[in-house]
Order: structure tokens, then sequence, then C-alpha cells
């Protein structure tokens, strides 16, 4: 199985849906790459647009955000423009249905965690990394900041999410199966 | 311990449980429009998988950008039109009788009470209002649907909500979901289907639910899902009278998929409606809504009436009830999208478009358009729209403009003043 974490990017809000993440005008693209410098174009964090340093994006791949990630249209575009960018897991403390099970049946990671831990990644000092361990179910948090201490959690991961992940996805999956 | 309808929908077809929170199911019908299918399909043709599980399962329209606006939106069309021939697709919907997914399909009679039904689109919900399950899905849903006919769901949990009550003079059912949505938040459902019941869901029209499960996804639902009834049956009728005696027959039949009286709910809610004000949205999300009043005076750019919330007959006509011998506002934009070509053909015979044309409007063919802001009424930054659509997120309908979501009613008071305007003001 793939290896997930890397450098996290974090997003401070909840309901950040879809045509935030990818906008609608992007949908008429055929090839997945094409999506990719369009990634969270119509973000607004504190009212404000999104636009991290180039190097900050280019280096992401994990998302840390709150409740209610990837609201609204169903379109996968929202799970491949992150994909494309190399971001292999999104850690939330709520996902919006379709675009967790998108996720999954991209064979990429979506992790929920509960408010607390949310929080605790939020207020971490300094550009924080993650590290996920799927065998044991646990993530862990780094800083580059050496007086921050590592913060280490576990998640729980149904066992059906966990066989698409380690498929590859639910075409593959369904393929051999049904 | 009874059931819900959900429950009795997914045990009907439930093809294997792989843990007791995943239900993969068998599709009565999987809805294709030509935005998410075309990259399916490919993907498909690439993986050597190019199959259809069944060709009469499968309902295919172009109307997300028709005609096409340029050489890409031309060959998302062109894949679609080639695929359906390769399968022998015949409820395949192309220009000249493409309509809105949403508003079409039910028009066709496609969608039954008790049927499973998906589609790459997350208003899919808008079919609940027949009793059925239908959920949106992502590309490779979609993919898997279309290949094998199964898609996978979490084991079901219902929000029940009992609309009581009775509503005001042109207070609609786009009034109460909008105040429901504000009630429980873009999260309040997320997960979940909402089964809509009670006094006021019954007296509605097949067009009035419709207008109810489709914005069940701001809620983030995976279906909002009404009891299949005598209103159900009749809307049914020419599609279902081989099958059942007499109307009566029918709605006798769809009564097994009621939800029991003992069954479980993740939530139960109770909504009187009998005080409730025409609502109108603000910002950036749809549960962002006020009472009208506090939002009026606001002023407006661009007047949309359409898509699959709001374009039906029953919603023209109530523009119309406003608009008849008056003018759009002076420098307000106004345009009407019927939703699909019978409810074109019917305004035009009712002489709604001619009321439509006389106040000013660009009356448009059949396609969702601006809604989604790919085409025919894109926002320039800084304007703002009032609209009957489903989703007013930032961007929605071009970068950098606003929008407004409301009923026909409010939409139409709009377009006559130039403001957000309560439609009650207005007289016959
Ligand atoms: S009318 Fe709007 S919401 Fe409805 S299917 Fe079309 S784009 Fe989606």
């Amino acid at each position: 199985m793939k290896a997930f974490g890397g450098p996290a990017i974090l997003l401070d809000r909840n309901d950040i849906n879809t045509d935030e993440i990818i906008p609608a005008k992007y949908l008429t693209e055929i090839t997945k790459l094409a999506l990719k410098p369009h990634v969270l174009e119509d973000l607004l964090l504190d009212g404000k647009p999104f636009a991290p340093p180039l190097q900050v994006m280019q280096q992401a791949r994990v998302v840390v955000t709150r409740a209610n990630f990837g609201c609204g249209s169903s379109r996968e575009h929202a799970v491949w423009v992150f994909e494309v960018n190399d971001i292999n897991v999104i850690i939330a403390e709520s996902f919006a249905r379709i675009f967790r099970q998108n996720m999954f049946n991209c064979g990429i990671l979506a992790v929920e965690l509960g408010k607390d831990q949310i929080e605790s990644l939020f207020t971490m000092r300094g550009n924080i990394s993650i590290k996920v361990d799927l065998d044991f179910d646990q993530i862990t948090a780094s800083s580059d900041d050496r007086d921050q201490d590592d913060f280490i959690c576990a998640f729980h991961l149904n066992s059906f999410d966990k066989e698409l992940v380690s498929a590859g996805g639910w075409l593959t999956y369904a393929d051999g199966k049904y | 311990m009874g059931q819900t309808i959900a429950e009795k929908i997914f045990a009907a077809h439930l093809r294997d449980k792989p843990t007791e929170d995943n239900m993969i199911l068998d599709l009565d019908v999987v809805m294709c429009h030509e935005i998410t299918t075309p990259i399916a399909i490919m993907d498909l043709v690439e993986k050597d998988m190019d199959r259809v599980f069944d060709c009469t399962k499968i309902k295919a329209v172009i109307d997300h950008v028709t005609p096409a606006k340029d050489s890409k939106t031309a060959a998302q069309g062109k894949i679609m039109r080639d695929w359906a021939k390769r399968h022998q697709i015949r409820d395949f919907f192309d220009i000249g009788e493409n309509g809105v997914c949403h508003a079409l399909f039910p028009e066709k009679g496609f969608v039954r009470p008790g049927y499973t039904v998906i589609m790459g689109d997350s208003h899919t919900c808008t079919h609940g209002a027949f009793g059925a399950f239908a959920a949106g899905v992502g590309t490779t849903d979609l993919e898997v649907g279309i290949y094998k006919g199964v898609c996978s769901f979490r084991t079901p949990k219902t929000i029940r909500i009992d609309i009581t009550g009775t509503l005001q003079h042109r207070v609609t059912a786009k009034d109460v979901i909008l105040a429901i949505i504000k009630k429980i938040s873009v999260n309040g459902a997320t997960d979940k289907v909402i089964e809509f019941v009670g006094p006021v869901v019954e007296a509605f029209s097949m067009s009035a639910r419709m207008t109810l499960c489709n914005m069940a996804v701001e809620a983030g639902a995976t279906c909002g899902i009404c009891m299949p009834d005598r209103v159900t049956a009749e809307y049914l009728w020419p599609f279902i009278e081989k099958e059942y005696s007499s109307i009566d027959g029918a709605v006798e039949e769809y009564r097994k998929w009621h939800s029991d009286a003992d069954a479980e709910y993740a939530e139960q809610l109770s909504f009187n409606v009998s005080a409730l004000v025409p609502q109108v949205t603000f910002a950036f999300k749809p549960d962002q809504v006020k009472d009208i009043s506090e939002m009026a005076g606001t002023p407006v750019d661009q007047i949309y009436i359409g898509s699959c919330t709001n374009g039906r007959i029953e919603d023209l006509r109530d523009a119309v009830e406003i608009l008849k011998g008056r003018k759009l506002a002076a420098g307000v934009r106004g345009i009407v999208t019927p939703a699909t070509p019978l409810i074109y053909s019917m305004a035009l015979d009712e002489g709604i478009i001619k009321v439509f044309m006389d106040a000013g409007f660009c009356v448009l063919n059949p396609t969702c358009g601006a809604c989604l802001g790919m085409s025919a009424g894109v926002l320039a930054t800084g304007e703002v729209c009032a609209s009957t659509t489903n989703r007013n997120f930032n961007g929605r309908m071009g970068k950098g403009g606003v929008v407004h979501l409301m009923s026909p009613f409010s939409a139409a008071a709009a377009a006559v003043t130039g403001v957000i305007t309560d439609p009650r003001d207005f007289k016959i």
C-alpha cells in the first residue's frame, strides 16, 4: 500500500464547499492534470481569498480542516484536484458524504478526528507535518518548531473503507467482486 | 422494530453487506449528464471496461451546457452521443428534447416508489419526492453503476421532519426548505436521509415535493424522501396504467414502502409553517437565510428563474402572477429558463412566455445554464442575482458574483422593483 502523509496545510473554516475547491467552469476539462493550478481557487478564509505561497502548496501532502469539508456538488473533480496536487490525506472533523465517498473510491484517505483533536492540530506552533500509520490507525503530527511536542492520536477507519484504499479504489474492488 | 422507507428500499435491493455500516445496493436507474459522465466513459474505455449493465436502466441527457458553448462542451456532448449510440441507450435526450435532468426524468416517468437511483449530480435527491432512494454520487460511483449496476452506501439513518400548519399566500415549498436548512444548518443532515412528512407535504403537488427534496443535499442529506401516495400515483398514472387496475390499486401498493409507525429515527423534528414568511439567502451558504423583510431593498442586477429547484410550470405560473402587466425595473436583466421542452411548450400555450417577454425577460431554452455559472447568464464580479436556484456558494454563478436564493414569487417581485421585495406586497 502507498504511504500516506507529509507536510500539512491548514484550512481553518467549516463547510468548505466543492465550488470553492474547484469552480464549475473547470468541469469541462477532460484531464485531471488540467485541474491542478485551480485548487482552492475560490476559497475564502476570514472573508479573504486563500492564496498560499506556491511552494507551500507544492510541498503539501496533507490538508487539515474543520467540519463538513467538501459539501455541495458531487463533482469528483474536487477530489482529483487534490490528487493531482499530491495531497493524499485530508483530516477533518467531518466530511460531506459524497466527497468522503469519492476520496475512498479514488483510494485516498479521509480521516475523521474529534473536534478537540482537530483543535490541537490547529493550535500547534510552526509548520506541521503529519504521518499516517494505517497498521495502527494512528496519526503523528510533528512541527519544525523544536519547542513544540509531537501530537499523536488514534483514528478509526471502517474496514470496508480500508479495503477500498488497499484495492486502489472502488472500481477495482467492485470489478473483482460483483 | 419497524423500518423507515429508506431501510425498506435498502433491504429490497441489498446485494452485499461488507460491514454492518456498509450496504451494496442493486440499482434501478442510473442517470447520466454530460458534465460528470464523459470522464467516466473515457475511463471505462481506457480500462477496456466499456460496457453498460443494462441499457434500459440508463437514462442520459445533455443538459448543463446546451447548445454547446465552446469546443470543450461540444466534445463532452459528442462523447455522450457516441456512447448512447454504441450501447443502444434509448432514453437519451439531446438537443430539441433535452431539459434539466431532475425535471426531465420525472416527467418521463423514470422514477417510481421504492426505486434506487444514482446520478453523478448532487441534486439527484430531488427524485426522492417519488418515494425513491435517489442519491448523488461522484464519477467513480457512477462508473461502477454504469458498469455493474451497483452502488455502496452507508446503512441509512433518517431524520423525520413533520411539516404542519397552513402556508400563507405566496409562501411556497422553496420558503419551507430554506427555513428548514436555516434551522438544521448545511451540516445538519450529513450522511442521513430526510423524510418529509405531515399535512403540508401531503397537500403539496409533485412539483412542490421536488422543490423540497431538491434542496435536501444543501443540509448535507443523502436523499430527501416523501411517502408515495395518491398525488404520486396520479402524477405517474400515464406511465403505470398498464400495471395497475386503478389509481387506488397503485396507492394501496405504494403504501408498503411507507415508514412504519415504530420505525427508529436519528432525529425527529416538527416544523409549523403557519407563521412562515418568504425566505431569502444572504452571503454564501444555503443556511444563511433571513425573512425577506430583513433583506428588502437590496439592489439586484439580474433575475434568474429556472433550474431543477424552480423551473417547472407551477413555478413559471407563480412568477407571471406578479409579472403580468408589469415590466422589469430599469437596468435589471431578467432570464427565464423553462426546465424542459414540455414545460416550455405548456408555458407557450398558457401565454406565460408572452408575459415574460412583455416584461422584458430573455427566454432561454431548457438548460442548467446560469445556475452553475457555466453559460447563459454568468455574473460579473460585484453583480447580484435574485435566483430561484439552490446554491449561493461563492462564485457559483460567476466569480465575484452574489446569489440570493428565493422563490419564483420573490424573484418576480425583485424583477419588477429592482430590489429584494416581499412578493406578498403585490396585488394581482
Ligand atoms: S439546474 Fe443547477 S442544480 Fe440543477 S442540475 Fe442543473 S446545474 Fe445542477
